[in-house]
């Protein structure tokens, strides 16, 4: 009965989310059934729309785990974007300055080198409000330009190419490459870039769940983001756990770095993410910070992404910014879940 | 005056109000009675129009008529007082009283008119309140008078007061009722909401009691008594008087040395306050709700920063004053906290979730290597027995605290808590907002408690509480202890002149509006 009513929500809000959707394609003069053929059906043909949509999923993952862990402990983490560029960058770093060890030590290295500068970014606005009580979300937002600036910088400045007109930096060595699956699974091309990040962000979620449910840490983390007084009461440290939670929170973000430089591009390329970590919140926020959740938002949302060029292409009118409508809109109905609620409770 | 006929009220499935009838006779003080959830304020809010009943009529002295909003009520001349009050803390007086009924054109605010009209009312019913003073001037007991005159001055003839003397000392309240006895002379018509039976029978003329949304009773307080009306309220008979056998004492297991607190301002919230608490006795603190006690109580679980705390705290002969809760959960320290909202439960956890807070990290709690994973099976053990022993209903330990009524909320908690288990017991007013028959079940819990060797240290506004249940009482005021006295014979007028502070002496019951005579004796100007 929980789990209906859990899942019934969210799905009400998707199902309002592509009803409004609808009637604005119709607005602009295009037919709603086609479009949303479009938009979802190319997300399932086999290998390129499977293949992409996993592969745009991953990142979505992780932030939206990254927000749900920093959220059961009752903290905003609007940080991810940043926390994901320092740890894309970090792990690229390792990768070029470590490129001469075997591949069984780099790569594991630059795989913990991209969740350690993630933890320590998002560490940074834990510890500061543990310690001085200042607000996590102003200092994540905060940190966010930090972070995009100083990863530009270093990359324009010390680790490009000479001569490359892209802002990217030299390629990282071959042993820190992680494997695409298309060398697992047969009929998947490799030159798809979903890699074996994908099958960590499963893993993650596995993770986290066990964490928060099944370890007294998670109960501490959750005991202290539900009540804190209460939890201080049972003797937990608020102040431990927030610097935890937002350290968690940002090791996942990190995470990404390691799909993206490890297993897509092989080397670090500037201003990479596509708001993977605000969009994290959206996810986090329709998948109700629970992992399950989280791993069907962020497919969901990988669908759109995937289908967004198709819409652009073959519609009359409408544009991919359709997608960003409809995110907004599901956003929106999940935020207004009171309404629906309660009629639904009496 | 007032007629409710065949109210009745649903709250998604619950039935709050099933055909509720009650007569209000005007010139009376009329109490209601019941538990929590017996829907005796449910009735009173669908009087006052805050909420519209699902069916049934109000009768305003005979005539029938519709009220759906407060202001409908309060044009036919009803008025009410809520348990919490709702007065703008920095305007004055007569700002407040104002509030929504202007007097004046819309341009111009006719404050001094005001002021002088409330002047001539506070008067009338010798409340003393002077009307240029601001809220947060006010003692509780002369806001209380200020939420009256709020009623008056929008010319009530019906007051509704929902459990009006929760909030007051014992001389407040006979204060308090003297008011209302003058209101009844001058022709007005009380309805007073409550659970004490003591004040019903000191106060009433007639008492409706309610019990699962129906009224169940119906009775003119002079033939009946507080038995008859706690099994009324109950449905079965209580036990009004705690027995207790006497209590057999042992040494000392919890000794306080001048203890001191400092608030969050630099004040002193606790003054050098020492006492020992021996194992089998029950040592009870009487006083005024902040003046001290959460602090104490507080500071003895670790939950205060060691900064703020000098002076020092002994548990078995051991230095704890600089000991983490966690630790002092250790070593045998239980605590029913006094708020089990804010401090005491994770409300939207299970109640296994619940019943391990605190000891969370330990067996039987977890498993494993390193004790990292949680013990689905011993977390489950140990919720079924706190459920069973404490009588925690519904008994499913998979529901969310949320989902329990007060009592049995207090009764995990105290379930918990017992667990432990514990050497020292710190109890804060075990039994708030929790029905009568729950409270029995407490009382005799830390009784049997203390008869275990356990030493326990009870913080309670009840006077009633804590004098039944302490083998020894002391009586805190401004963070000091003032006194100890005999529980078995003192009585509430020694022991309430104590709470505030004694110097009401000299002036007889007035006591707790001398403590600002310059702002209760009229205008300042």
């Amino acid at each position: 009965m929980k789990l209906v009513r859990e899942l019934l929500f969210p799905l009400i809000a998707v199902v309002c989310a592509f009803f409004i959707g609808g009637i604005v394609v119709l607005l602009i003069g295009d037919s709603p059934l086609q479009t949303y053929r479009l938009l979802i059906g190319s997300a399932f043909s086999w290998p390129d729309g499977i293949g992409y949509t996993l592969f745009y999923a991953t990142p979505l993952i992780f932030t939206g785990l990254a927000v749900a862990v920093a959220f059961r402990c009752g903290l905003l983490n609007i940080g991810a974007e940043g926390q994901l560029y320092v740890a894309a960058f970090a792990t690229a770093y390792a990768g070029i300055e470590l490129a001469g060890l075997p591949a069984f030590v780099l790569l594991p290295l630059c795989c913990i080198v991209a969740v350690a500068a993630g933890a320590i970014w998002g560490g940074i606005p834990g510890w500061l409000k543990a310690r001085f009580g200042s607000h996590e979300v102003i200092n994540t937002i905060m940190l966010n330009f930090v972070a995009i600036a100083l990863v530009s910088y270093f990359t324009q400045y010390h680790y490009k190419i000479p001569g490359d007109p892209i802002l990217q930096t030299a390629p990282i060595g071959g042993g820190a490459h992680l494997a695409r699956l298309g060398r697992l699974i047969p009929g998947l091309p490799e030159r798809i870039p979903l890699n074996l990040s994908f099958i960590l962000a499963i893993i993650a979620c596995g993770l986290v769940y066990v964490f928060l449910w099944k370890t007294k840490w998670g109960y501490e983390l959750r005991a202290t983001g539900q009540n804190p007084s209460a939890a201080e009461y049972g003797g937990v440290s608020i102040r431990k756990q927030i610097m935890l939670a937002m350290a968690i929170s940002g090791g996942l973000a990190g995470m990404v770095g390691i799909n993206e430089v490890l297993g897509y591009r092989y080397r670090y390329y500037d201003g990479f993410s596509d708001n993977y970590g605000f969009t994290g919140i959206a996810v986090a926020l329709l998948g109700r910070n629970h992992p399950a959740g989280v791993f069907a938002a962020a497919l969901l949302f990988a669908v759109l992404q995937r289908g967004s060029l198709p819409v652009d292409a073959f519609t009359q009118h409408v544009s991919k910014d359709i997608v960003q409508i409809l995110q907004a809109l599901v956003i929106l109905f999940v935020a207004a879940e009171a309404m629906f609620r309660g009629p639904f409770q009496k | 005056m007032i007629e409710l006929r065949g109210l009745t009220k649903r709250f998604g499935e619950v039935l709050a109000n099933d055909d509720v009838n009650i007569t209000v006779t005007p010139g009376t003080i009329h109490a209601i009675v019941g538990e929590n959830g017996a829907g005796k304020s449910t009735a009173m809010r669908i009087a006052y129009g805050f909420y519209t009943a699902d069916s049934g009529d109000i009768l305003v002295n005979g005539q029938p008529r519709v009220i759906r909003t407060p202001h409908d009520a309060i044009a036919l001349g009803i008025g009410m007082v809520h348990q919490h009050f709702m007065l703008v803390e920095p305007m004055t007086v007569t700002e407040n009283i104002v509030l929504g009924a202007e007097p004046g054109s819309a341009a111009s605010l006719d404050l001094r008119k005001a002021a002088a009209d409330i002047h001539t009312l506070s008067d009338e019913f010798k409340l003393a309140v002077d009307p240029n003073a601001t809220i947060d001037s006010l003692s509780v007991g002369q806001q209380q008078r200020v939420e009256l005159l709020k009623a008056l001055y929008r010319r009530a003839q019906l007051l509704i007061l929902d459990e009006p003397t929760a909030v007051l000392t014992p001389q407040e309240v006979e204060e308090f009722f003297a008011i209302l006895r003058r209101m009844r002379e001058q022709g007005k018509t009380i309805i007073i909401i409550t659970h004490k039976l003591s004040e019903v029978l000191a106060i009433s003329d007639n008492v409706t009691v309610m019990r699962d949304g129906r009224v169940v009773g119906d009775v003119k307080t002079r033939e009946t008594n507080a038995a008859e009306l706690a099994r009324l309220m109950v449905g079965r008979d209580v036990l009004l008087r705690l027995e207790k056998p006497e209590a057999r004492a042992g040494k000392s297991v919890l000794s306080i040395r001048d203890l001191s607190i400092a608030g969050r301002d630099g004040t002193r919230r606790l003054d050098k306050v020492s006492f020992d608490v021996r194992a089998g006795e029950i040592v009870g603190i009487a006083g005024v709700e902040g003046n001290g006690q959460t602090e104490l109580i507080e500071a003895l679980a670790g939950l205060t920063p060691g900064p703020s705390v000098s002076g020092s705290m002994t548990f078995e002969g051991r230095d704890i004053t600089r000991l983490s809760a966690r630790g002092r959960k250790e070593i045998g320290i239980a605590h029913v906290p006094e708020d089990r909202h804010r401090r005491g439960l994770l409300l939207d956890f299970s109640l296994s979730e619940n019943t391990i807070l605190g000891v969370h990290y330990r067996k039987p709690a977890v498993m494993g290597v390193g004790s990292v994973l949680l013990d689905q099976a011993g977390i489950q053990d140990r919720a079924e027995r706190v459920i069973r022993d404490f009588d925690v209903r519904p008994p499913n330990p998979a529901l969310p605290a949320r989902a329990l009524s007060g009592g049995n909320q207090q009764k995990l908690i105290i379930g918990r808590e017992f667990e432990l288990p514990p050497k020292l017991l710190l109890v804060s007013q075990p039994t708030r907002g929790v029905d009568i028959g729950a409270i029995e079940f407490i009382h005799r819990k830390i009784v049997a408690m203390r008869d275990g060797g356990c030493a326990v240290l009870l913080v309670s506004a009840e006077l009633e509480e804590v004098t039944a249940l302490s083998d020894r009482l002391f009586v805190i005021h401004d963070g000091t202890i003032v006194g100890e006295v005999d529980p078995r014979s003192a009585t509430s007028e020694e022991i309430g002149l104590m709470m505030t502070g004694g110097r009401g002496a000299a002036r007889g019951a007035g006591a707790p509006q001398a403590e600002r005579p310059e702002r209760v004796l009229g205008p300042r100007e």
